[in-house]
């Protein structure tokens, strides 16, 4: 194993939806190693030779590390305001790398095409001039100040409407977006892809959602989310090659995927390479 | 008319794909199955002891197998889905009716292990959904030799709906459909059907790819 496996191996990882924890828990893998998720008081994630693991509750799943992470979890501040439905949108798993998962839900310049109708449309397919950053005390990606026409940018949404956008990557395998909020101007809606890495090249994506939406159903709300994600899922399995290429000579950045190339060289910077292709210069 | 429904069920989707080709309209309801496994709940379960999804509920009907709900909407609004009274062509409707439930269980049981993470044998599962893909594939070339592109007649009927929604998926189950080009050809004449609705992962036809861009000077 490389010292980038190392690096991640310290992070926190979702491994289970706390509200849906079976009585005999839930057996699953995180890095090649296998573990299982045990309901309790506390819950508890032990290794398959008997190592438990550290665990923390939050944002409606199981978080456990296979190493010494030296933060909590990162903070999603919206999470814990009165008045967000907080949404479980379940598991789907992914035929890609863990890393792959997190760009291409920073791919804005995706929506036209594979969320056609939806969350973009033909012919408003230009991503105006944004900013991004890596934010050196809270050690994260940012992009702000994007914007982009949408068809249907909520479930709540009757209309297209311009909308903005914030991205967020606090930890390498998971990532915050903020988005205009239909039901409260003012206030940001917040989705996350929160990805565990079943092995480089395999991933179980639990998706979550913390919005401002007394009107609709919490069943259409996961829904929504599902559609939108399997719309990702197919183009994700077909991407080559399967890992992540971290490669600074092969960067053309263009405005469209600057969050890309920013979220690349931080996941370089810290040696998180687990899904990566490293190539050779 | 209302159909419990689930945006990812290929059942509850041949449902809706037959309401919206029939110009019928559909009362919506939708369960929580993936992660609410809100199908297992105690008014659901009274309504289809089974505890799977679709149900599809008009006044005292209740039906809770997507065939007969194809039947019925087809009875209802467009009997030509029926195809024609010719004996084989019937019988015909029937065997696709019943063999769509092996693509239920096969291909349907290989796509939730792989896809949603249910318990499955995903090996064994993906064995027999070939056996099942092979099947129409052979079935779909000897129609293609006498000149027809669907499964029981010279028109798409309900045998066609009630086997495309899996078989267009296979590749959710990790089988991809590269091997079985009359199978290919049968998906884009449904997709083609006038008034022909999506379901997450079974795309409308001009597809997501660009136009291929060629040095060749264009032919025409
Ligand atoms: N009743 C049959 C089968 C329907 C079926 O199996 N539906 C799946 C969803 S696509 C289901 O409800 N599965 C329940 C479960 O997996 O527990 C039909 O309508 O064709
Ligand atoms: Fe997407």
């Amino acid at each position: 194993m490389t010292i980038g496996h190392h690096a991640m191996i310290d992070q926190w990882y979702p491994v289970a939806l706390a509200s849906q924890l079976p009585p005999e828990g839930r057996t699953t893998q995180l890095m090649g190693t296998a573990i299982r998720v045990l309901p309790g008081d506390p819950v508890r994630v032990v290794t398959g030779d008997g190592r438990d693991l550290r665990v923390t509750l939050r944002y409606g799943h199981v978080w456990t590390s296979l190493g010494e992470p030296s933060k909590d979890l990162f903070d999603i501040p919206e999470a814990d305001q009165p008045g967000r439905r907080l949404v479980e949108v379940g598991v789907v798993r992914v035929r890609c790398s863990p890393l792959r998962a997190v760009e291409n839900f920073l791919d804005i310049a995706h929506f036209p095409f594979v969320h056609t109708d939806i969350l973009g449309a033909e012919p408003h397919t230009e991503v105006g001039k944004y900013d991004v950053e890596i934010r050196e005390k809270e050690d994260e990606v940012w992009a702000t100040k994007v914007q982009f026409y949408q068809p249907q940018a909520a479930k709540s949404a009757t209309g297209g409407i311009t909308t903005d956008y914030m991205y967020r990557v606090p930890a390498p395998t998971s990532t915050v977006l903020y988005k205009t909020c239909p039901a409260r101007p003012g206030e940001w809606d917040v989705i996350t892809l929160f990805v565990q890495p079943l092995t480089e090249e395999l991933c179980d994506v639990w998706p979550w959602m913390a919005l401002f939406d007394d009107e609709t159903a919490l069943t259409d709300l996961i829904h929504f989310q599902q559609m939108i994600f399997l719309q990702d899922r197919s183009i994700l399995e077909n991407q080559i090659p399967r890992l992540l290429p971290l490669d600074p000579g092969r960067e053309i950045p263009t405005r469209a995927d600057l969050t890309s190339v920013a979220y690349r060289r931080w996941l370089k910077r810290h040696q998180f390479t687990y899904g990566a292709q490293l190539v050779a210069q | 008319m209302i159909l419990y429904d689930y945006i990812l069920s290929p059942d509850a989707y041949k449902v809706r794909l037959m309401a919206a080709l029939t110009g019928l309209k559909l009362e919506l309801w939708a369960v929580d199955m993936h992660p609410g496994r809100e199908h297992q709940s105690e008014p659901l379960l009274a309504l289809n002891p089974a505890g799977s999804i679709p149900i599809l509920v008009d006044g005292d009907l209740i039906l809770t197998e997507s065939a007969a709900m194809l039947v019925y909407l087809a009875k209802l609004a467009a009997p030509e889905w029926l195809g024609e009274n010719d004996a084989a062509d019937a019988a015909r409707i029937q065997q696709w009716l019943s063999f769509s439930r092996r693509l239920t269980d096969h291909l349907g049981g290989a796509r939730a292990t792989e896809m949603l993470v249910e318990p499955g044998d995903l090996p064994s599962l993906q064995r027999a959904g070939t056996v099942d893909l092979r099947e129409v594939e052979a079935a779909l070339a000897e129609r293609r030799i006498v000149g027809q592109c669907f499964l029981a007649a010279d028109r798409a009927t309900i045998a066609d709906i009630a086997c495309f929604p899996y078989v267009a998926l296979a590749p959710d189950g990790g089988l991809s459909l590269d091997p079985y080009p009359s199978i290919r050809l049968w998906m884009r004449a449904i997709r083609m059907l006038p008034g022909f609705i999506e379901m997450p992962g079974i795309h409308r036809l001009h597809e997501l790819k660009p136009e291929p861009v060629s040095d060749m000077p264009e032919t025409v």
